[in-house]
């Protein structure tokens, strides 16, 4: 506590300043940019299996985000992001986590649910916005979420999963759980202002939340240089009182490494981490913008070389685990896994008109009810008008 | 004359106020160089500079704040909130400073050269979170004009008086509308003047109100109307704070009857401050009670959405019951 008449600690008596960019946070690397593991680097706990399991995932991903963004491009969608570049960090870091561990994501974070469980099926009823869409078709698509993966429901506006995730691990904490949550968010969102309260919260109140920040280089045009002044999100974590660590997120082991240490000691310590994972968003911010505009196919080509699925893949058939041929399999399974579950959900129908006014309050009070009545039978009178008294899917 | 779409109209009345006025300047998320996700802001940072026209980071909150910095010290800032719905996180920073700045000085200070201008709307089968319309939010906050165009040639006109007005003023942009309106618009600076309400067609049976990207729906019901032989009366409010009271009760006055039309939801919507106005100051004229045709009380939906939105039919129904009553 500050007290007037406590002892000046580390008194001065020039006038100097601690520089803005002081803090020059070191990045934790496990593998080079080939793939092979730096000599005398801490590996994480990983073994076969979960290496299986991580790849699986990597792949997935990255058939399917190839395959809707070519989905949107043929109108069969309305809208995609991939988080192609990240596939790394998202996956890297969810492997580290426990199932019963929440986790809180911004938009770009799929391999995280996929690592999860999340079935093809459920992604692609999610995008189809269809009947079985588990968010009962309300949201855009990539807005996917699941209870039972204790998945957060993704909601559109920036930041505001961040005190969220502070809230939520303060009551797993309370509630006497082994778990904690995690939460993502980008270098952009990470100016907003529940940024900044949610780590002083998490930090004061003493939240198990592992805060993941995926600094990928942009927010939709806006690059880091104009984003923020000095070194990046992690000394702002310092500044918080908070345990932080920067990770190369295009390195795979070395997110693992980080995220699992951050879970041992945000769970010992109920205390929050936070973890800035180095990485770029390869490809554009959505199917709706064009990169081209404001960044250069050289600076694309240069990330690219040093992919995080790549370096992955290279240590596993290192470890003897993985060869082409398997890797040709997996893409090729997952190619006409994809498609075909594809052409399923897309003929799947729309949710019921009355889903319209359910879930704004627990029951649906009177005046819901009544406007709901008045629209069927004004429905009614135009059938050939609504797509719902036709049943059409869209 | 020179045919343009909303969006060009915008950039044409941003670009003349920051030729003529040194202290005009654009910013906010990805209004840079990009000119906006929408490219409103294109080409002004090339031809203004950097200083002039800017990406902030990416804080909506930040952004008033700063904006209502600026504007206090006498610069001329035109922010942009990238989505209406991205509002919320500034509205602290709105409704307590930039709408109050003025009265709690004793006009010590102010921001009246403040606009925020921001798309709204939906139409664009953007969900929940890419389709509000959140004026009645402001509209019951004083201090803060509220402004929606209809078409090109109102943006331009209406953002420049806007810009050149002595109170800060949320400038409300139909999305729907961005490229998909295209008209006449002067290539010379102009202004409408706000408060004023604009009579689009006349008519004797009934009055129909709106704004924005509504506008052009109750045209179309109106003209459905109007093959049955009932003659709307149709009014672009234009400005919503404050509203221009006069041209509706005289319209009322004449016709009787008056339906007004929101994209928003009904319940706390701006039609009903209208229709409680109007049923005070026309009440012994009214042939019918005043009818609200709005969004349902829900979120606005991403599937359904033709189901929710307050569309020709609902409003040609509510003309026909409205006239039969
Ligand atoms: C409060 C709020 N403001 C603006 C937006 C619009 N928007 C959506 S994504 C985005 C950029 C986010 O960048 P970043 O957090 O760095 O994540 P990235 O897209 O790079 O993964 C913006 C501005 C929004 N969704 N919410």
């Amino acid at each position: 506590m500050n007290r007037p008449d406590s002892k000046v600690v580390n008194a001065i008596h020039q006038a100097s300043f601690i520089r803005g960019d002081a803090l020059e946070i070191p990045t934790l690397q496990v593998l080079d940019a080939q793939g092979d593991v730096i000599d005398g680097a801490q590996m994480p706990d990983i073994d076969e299996a979960l290496a299986h399991k991580i790849y699986d995932t990597l792949a997935f991903i990255r058939v399917f985000d190839e395959r809707m963004v070519a989905s949107q491009r043929q109108g069969r969608i309305s809208f995609y992001m991939t988080c192609k570049g990240e596939e790394a960090a998202i996956t890297g870091s969810a492997a580290a986590l426990s199932d019963d561990d929440m986790i809180m994501a911004q938009y770009r974070e799929q391999a995280a649910l996929r690592f999860r469980g999340f079935s093809t099926p459920n992604f692609m009823n999610q995008l189809f916005s269809n009947a079985k869409d588990l968010g009962k078709g309300r949201q855009m698509p990539i807005h996917y979420g699941s209870n039972e993966l204790n998945y957060m429901t993704i909601s559109s506006p920036l930041a505001t999963q961040i005190p969220q995730a502070a809230g939520y691990a303060y009551g797993q904490k309370m509630a006497g759980k082994d778990a904690l949550t995690i939460c993502y968010f980008g270098e952009g969102a990470a100016s907003e202002g529940d940024f900044h309260a949610g780590l002083n919260m998490a930090a004061v109140l003493k939240c198990p939340t592992v805060f993941f920040c995926r600094n990928n280089g942009y927010a939709i045009s806006t690059g880091t240089d104009e984003q923020y002044a000095g070194d990046g999100i992690a000394p702002r974590g310092v500044g918080y009182g908070i345990e932080t660590i920067r990770v190369d997120g295009n390195d795979l082991l070395a997110v693992l490494l980080a995220t699992q240490t951050a879970r041992a000691y945000a769970l010992e310590h109920n205390k929050p981490v936070l973890i800035e994972a180095m990485s770029y968003r390869l490809g554009a911010h959505s199917t709706s913008d064009d990169p081209s505009g404001y960044r250069s196919k050289e600076e694309e080509e240069l990330w690219a070389q040093i992919d995080g699925v790549l370096r992955f893949k290279t240590w596993m058939i290192n470890q003897g685990w993985w060869d082409e041929d398997k890797d040709a399999a997996l893409y090729e399974k997952y190619r006409t896994e994809v498609l075909s579950e594809l052409k399923i959900s897309e003929k799947i129908g729309a949710p019921a008109l009355e889903e319209l006014v359910t879930d704004v309050y627990h029951d649906v009070p009177k005046h819901l009810q009544d406007q709901l009545t008045e629209l069927k039978s004004h429905i009614a009178k135009y059938p050939d008008a609504y797509p719902s008294a036709k049943g059409e899917s869209h | 004359m020179a045919q343009m779409n909303l969006l060009h109209a915008i950039n044409s009345a941003l670009d003349h106020a920051m030729e003529k006025d040194e202290r005009v300047m654009c910013f906010g998320e990805d209004v840079g160089h990009f000119g906006g996700v929408f490219r409103a802001t294109s080409g002004l940072q090339e031809k203004y500079g950097k200083a002039r026209c800017f990406n902030t980071p990416l804080v909506e909150q930040g952004i008033l704040g700063f904006a209502n910095g600026l504007a206090a010290q006498g610069s001329v800032p035109i922010c942009e909130i990238q989505f209406a719905d991205y509002i919320f996180p500034a509205f602290d920073q709105i409704v307590n400073e930039t709408a109050k700045f003025r009265y709690r000085s004793g006009n010590e200070f102010n921001v009246g050269s403040l606009v925020i201008r921001t798309p709204y709307g939906g139409g664009i089968a953007g969900g929940l979170y890419h389709s509000q319309s959140p004026e009645a939010y402001f509209t019951g906050t004083p201090g803060i004009k509220v402004v929606v165009p209809r078409n090109p040639y109102q943006a331009k006109g209406l953002l420049t008086a806007c810009i050149n007005d002595k109170d800060p003023v949320i400038f409300f942009e139909p999305k729907r509308l961005y490229r998909a309106s295209v008209g006449e618009v002067p290539e010379e600076s102009y202004e409408i003047e706000l408060g004023k309400a604009e009579v689009v067609t006349e008519g004797k049976d009934v009055t129909l109100l709106g704004w924005g990207a509504q506008m052009e729906i109750i045209e179309q019901a109106a003209q459905m109307a109007g093959e049955q032989g009932i003659s709307c009366e149709v009014i672009d409010l234009r400005t919503l704070a404050p509203w221009d009271v006069d041209t509706v009760a005289k319209s009322v006055t004449k016709t009787g009857r008056l339906i007004i039309s929101h994209e928003a939801p009904i319940t706390g919507g701006f039609a009903g401050e209208i229709s409680a106005t109007i049923s005070d100051v026309c009440f012994l004229h009214l042939e019918s009670p005043i009818a609200r045709v709005c969004g349902l009380d829900t979120p606005y939906p991403l599937m359904q959405e033709k189901e929710y939105v307050a569309d020709k039919l609902k409003i040609f129904e509510a003309i026909k019951a409205s006239v039969n009553f």
